[in-house]
């Protein structure tokens, strides 16, 4: 059978909305679905058609961890060898004290307080996600473990694909032209660390805000771009 | 009930002045709150109603949690300034029974299968009642899970067809539903071309039946487009900040 694609790229589209027949391949397999050779949108997003390759950039979400995924997440309790911590999905995830501390707990010398406490952020990558079990954490690897300062930003996960930007375009203009450590998590938090000083943690904060709500409108980095440059000279940071 | 005493069709149209197959105006808008993960306004004419959908999430009872698939839950609720005379804020039988129908209306089109141990929570809540109520909660409700980004195999928008002195209807009112002799609310999800509600009270012949399926069908194509240009409208009325 012929394969045809009915919409653009960049289309908008909505759940149930026909993309294409044919033998097309997905690349988004949660975005889009098929029906006896027929393929559908299954939410509110932009079309992304390369050839025949169809997928659904989806606008609005909640996220659903990946093995892999490195994740902010925020410690809601301990237990007796684990800690639960919030990582913005459905369910919460565990990280276990051997994991962190690299040996077993020994109970009767220190408490799990004593490393990680209730509201502590830690930065981890998702090691498991198993049906039926929890979604376990790890924080072995550079970088990943307790945050100590900085600050976090919230946005919607299914934006997060947009403030990194094509080839990472978007993650290194703010890395660029705000002069700050900028971390994004697969989960939505940002977190915002050693800035130069107030001014670039704000216009940074500001740009990502920003990114967020206009996300689905075409030319966004040129956009961020002017929009940091103006602020830039608003404040009086320009230097040359 | 009061049949032949109020004349509900006069020189062809009916008491508001529409045509037979005429729906009322219809007013459609999401994202309206701000906590819910998605949520929809839906206006029938006087009927309003207002759905929030929050989840997938972990639910406080965990027994209901199944592990193959999302647990969806729905809660009709008329408000008790909704009506003309004040409804107790109690759950009624009637709004129990609803609840499930509405919830059957939606499950087929939830690809509930990729959130197993969760629980999708819809909260439908009646603020002005005129007829067709479960109807447009139905419309709401599926606008509200689109908006919350839960996929879905498409939208579902629902109608009621009556029969009223005689004569299919589309989209009767409260006025209608009281006097007529048949009140039959649909459901439809057109992408699928399902029927996902359809339930029928009073007595209807075998060809009026077919005949008010596709008055209905017709209805709600048109409030599926609705739907969809009240999604799209969200983004496209974003403008860029200069």
């Amino acid at each position: 059978m012929e394969s045809s694609v009915y919409v653009q790229n960049r289309e908008l589209v909505t759940p149930g909305q026909l993309l294409g027949r044919g033998k097309l391949t997905i690349t988004t397999p949660i975005t889009v679905y098929s029906l006896d050779g027929k393929y559908y949108s299954a939410v509110v997003g932009l079309a992304d058609v390369e050839g025949d390759k169809i997928g659904v950039i989806p606008l609005e979400g909640f996220y659903y961890p990946k093995v892999g995924d490195v994740v902010i997440g925020i410690v809601v309790s301990t237990g007796t060898n684990s800690w639960e911590v919030d990582i913005r999905a459905p369910h919460t995830a565990i990280l276990y004290a051997s994991d962190l501390l690299g040996r077993p707990l020994n109970p009767g010398r220190e408490m799990l307080s004593d490393h990680l406490d209730v509201g502590d952020v830690i930065l981890a990558k998702v090691e498991n996600v198993g049906r039926g079990r929890a979604t376990t954490l790890t924080v072995k690897g550079k970088g990943f473990g307790k945050i100590n300062k900085g600050s976090l930003v919230e946005i919607d996960s299914a934006k997060v694909p947009r403030v990194i930007g094509k080839k990472g375009s978007m993650l290194q203009l703010l890395l660029n032209e705000c002069k700050c450590e900028v971390v994004v998590a697969q989960n939505g938090r940002i977190l915002v660390d050693n800035c130069p000083n107030n001014d670039f943690k704000e216009i940074a904060i500001m740009s990502i805000k920003k990114i967020e709500k206009e996300a689905h409108i075409p030319g966004l980095t040129d956009r961020i771009k002017e929009f940091i440059i103006k602020e830039k000279v608003r404040r009086g940071l320009f230097s040359g | 009930m009061g049949k032949g005493k109020v004349k509900l069709v006069e020189g062809g149209l009916r008491h508001d002045g529409r045509r037979l197959d005429e729906l009322r105006p219809i007013t459609i808008s999401v994202g309206v709150l701000k906590n819910a993960n998605g949520s929809a306004l839906v206006e029938y004419g006087r009927t309003k109603v207002l759905a929030a959908v929050y989840g997938p999430r972990e639910p406080q009872m965990k027994h209901i949690l199944l592990p193959n698939r999302a647990v969806i839950r729905c809660r009709y609720h008329m408000a008790s300034f909704s009506t003309y005379e004040r409804k107790s804020p109690t759950l009624s039988r009637r709004e129990i029974e609803l609840s499930k129908v509405i919830r059957e209306a939606l499950e087929p089109v939830i690809i509930s299968e990729l959130y197993p141990r969760t629980s999708i929570d819809v909260f439908i809540e009646v603020i002005n009642a005129d007829g067709g109520t479960r109807t447009a909660s139905v419309t709401a409700a599926s606008l509200a899970l689109a908006e919350a980004g839960i996929p879905m195999k498409g939208l579902v928008a629902g109608v009621a067809v009556g029969k009223i002195d005689g004569y299919l209807a589309l989209d009767i009112d409260e006025v209608e539903d009281m006097y007529g002799e048949a009140d039959m609310p649909v459901a439809i999800a057109p992408s699928l071309r399902q029927i996902t509600l359809l339930q029928l009270n009073g007595v209807l012949t075998p060809g009026e039946f077919t005949q008010a399926l596709e008055l209905a069908r017709k209805g709600v194509e048109v409030i599926h487009e609705m739907q969809k240009e009240a999604l799209k409208k969200k983004y496209l009325d974003v403008k860029v900040e200069e």
